[in-house]
């Protein structure tokens, strides 16, 4: 009796093994190794040419500069608003910390409608001063950085904020009642506190803020050879069937793989 | 835990606090003051104003542009194929996302930690990638011969591909926490493997498969990248609401794109805040 309930165990735990590899593999597994494979074989050729275009070229300059300002506007607003959070108190906390999580459970279509309403040229509500200052938002780089920042708000907070938490504020209070003042506390006791956790909020922002697509596209008007990032220009090539988009997925896998292995580099330096 | 990329857990983060609120603190002095006015500001013209320009817009043509995303066919069509698809892709989830979650902590063979890593794969990909990906295997030029590229299931397997990730995580702490000692005495009692699981195991996962499963239904209502690809975004057929409404703004309809906009926003709070209850009501019962 014994026996037999062992193996009928040692059955189902074989067979829910093999469902979840399983699923796994024809989900994600596959489908990516046919990639590479496609990739590969247009050659090495191909590949140098669908790289290093002038088209790829500028989409990546674009794509720095807007991810770039994305992270670095979100981290200075999670690292301070979640200072703020943590050891101030002030009404209206708990409405704040909603409205943080707001940008992850709207689509990124509608980021980008929100933003043309409030700053397109004709359409916003700030839009004719904007014109008249002559500042273009929309259809410009500002726009798709204020598009990226939204999607990827509460990321590096969200990782801050617990850490906060857990280590209190006794040696900030220490450290001020023997004269340190605010800056000296913040680099000398704060962000040596925060440090993992703040390098893996950024890792996750990167991943986040160069993968983009939506929103982006709708507030750069997707315009060929100016306002294309990198998975616009993925987009375009795919959509047009022409050459080049693989070779280009390439580059965002690798630059994926990269974060992932940052952030397995990261956590285990955390727990020790 | 080794896990890699985390879904932004939303719902999650606010019980994260509540647990660990320490004492109050200090009153706000004039720059901690002068930063949480910076903050706001930001967040006010960065996000609410944005939003409220939206339920502004949409509510500015009255009831008849929240009417047509009803009455028009093609509105309705998306709005329909949106809801559907993130409902069957959340149930799904709940199911397979349990059982990777389950292997994960309860089996051990060789490549476990490569399964771990694959589950947070689809979260670090662009979602413009994953469509690129999904399509060179189940699009016109399969090399296995399922060509699903236009067809509804092939909207189903880009959600699924980029919500793997949500379950599993949000399960496999608490599996992680929960004691064995409970289930051996059921099985020792002559229980079934399966007996044990639903009586002993799913009562205490049910919460955190329901978050789960609301966070992956909430992402798949919004999705867009990684379908627009494969569907094809084909009239009344595998248009969803996401690429109905980019087709609006294109058409400069922002009205329209608007009302559109908030239906969906609203239908998704609505559904999340059954799977909440159901959450709550689970953790009361277990």
């Amino acid at each position: 009796m014994a026996s037999a309930s062992t193996g009928s165990s040692e059955r189902s735990r074989i067979a829910l093994r093999l469902l979840a590899i399983g699923y796994v593999g024809v989900l994600v597994v596959l489908p990516l190794a046919v990639v590479f494979w496609r990739t590969f074989d247009q050659g090495g050729s191909a590949f140098v040419t669908a790289v290093t275009g002038s088209e790829a070229v500028h989409a990546y300059r674009l794509t720095l500069v807007v991810a770039g300002s994305a992270v670095v506007l979100n981290t200075i607003f999670g690292v301070g608003t979640a200072l703020l959070i943590a050891r101030f108190r002030f009404p209206g906390k708990a409405i704040l910390n909603v409205v943080i999580d707001l940008p992850v459970s709207v689509s990124p279509i509608v980021v980008g409608l929100a933003l043309i309403l409030v700053f397109g040229w004709q359409t916003g509500w700030f839009g004719s001063a904007l014109q008249s200052a002559g500042w273009q938002v929309i259809f410009a780089t500002p726009g798709m950085i204020l598009a990226t920042t939204f999607v990827s708000l509460p990321l590096v907070l969200r990782e801050v904020l617990p850490v906060l938490y857990e280590a209190g504020s006794e040696q900030e209070q220490a450290a001020r009642s023997l004269g340190a003042s605010a800056p000296q506390r913040l680099r000398r006791i704060t962000l040596p506190t925060i440090k993992w956790a703040l390098a893996y909020g950024v890792v996750l922002s990167i991943a986040r803020c160069l993968g983009e697509f939506g929103a982006v596209r709708v507030v750069s008007g997707d315009v060929v050879g100016q306002t294309q990032t990198v998975t616009l220009l993925v987009d375009g090539r795919a959509e047009q069937f022409e050459p080049g988009a693989y070779q280009l997925w390439v580059v965002l896998i690798l630059v994926a793989a990269l974060c992932i292995v940052a952030i397995s580099l990261i956590r285990p330096k955390e727990t020790s | 835990m080794s896990s890699v990329l985390q879904p932004p857990a939303a719902p999650v983060a606010p019980a994260r606090i509540g647990r660990a609120r320490p004492a109050p603190g200090q009153r706000l002095g004039t720059a901690s003051g002068a930063g949480l006015g910076l903050a706001v500001l930001w967040l006010s013209l960065l996000v609410l104003l944005p939003l409220a320009a939206v339920v502004g817009k949409a509510s500015g043509a009255g009831w008849s542009g929240f009417a047509s995303a009803f009455t028009n066919a093609e509105a309705f069509d998306a709005i329909r194929l949106t809801v559907l698809s993130s409902l069957a892709v959340g149930l799904f989830n709940a199911v397979m996302g349990t059982v990777i979650a389950w292997v994960l902590v309860r089996d051990n063979f060789v490549g476990k930690r490569l399964l771990e890593i694959l589950i947070d794969l689809p979260f670090a990909l662009p979602t413009i990638v994953a469509g690129l990906v999904l399509l060179s295997l189940y699009g016109q030029q399969s090399p296995i011969g399922i060509n699903a590229y236009g067809t509804k299931p092939a909207i189903v397997l880009a959600l699924l591909f980029v919500t793997l990730p949500f379950v599993v995580r949000s399960v496999q702490p608490v599996l992680l926490a929960l004691e064995t000692d409970a289930e051996e005495a059921a099985r020792s009692l002559g229980a079934s493997p399966l007996t044990s699981f639903r009586r002993i195991v799913l009562p205490a996962l049910l919460p955190a498969i329901a978050s789960g499963a609301a966070l992956a239904f909430g992402r798949a209502m919004g999705e867009y990248g990684s379908v627009v690809l494969i569907s094809g975004q084909l009239q009344y057929k595998t248009e969803v609401a996401s690429s109905y409404i980019y087709k609006q703004v294109q058409d400069d309809d922002l009205a329209g794109a608007a009302a559109t906009a908030v239906v969906l926003l609203l239908i998704s709070l609505l559904v999340i805040a059954s799977l909440g209850a159901l959450q709550r009501w689970a953790a009361r019962r277990g």
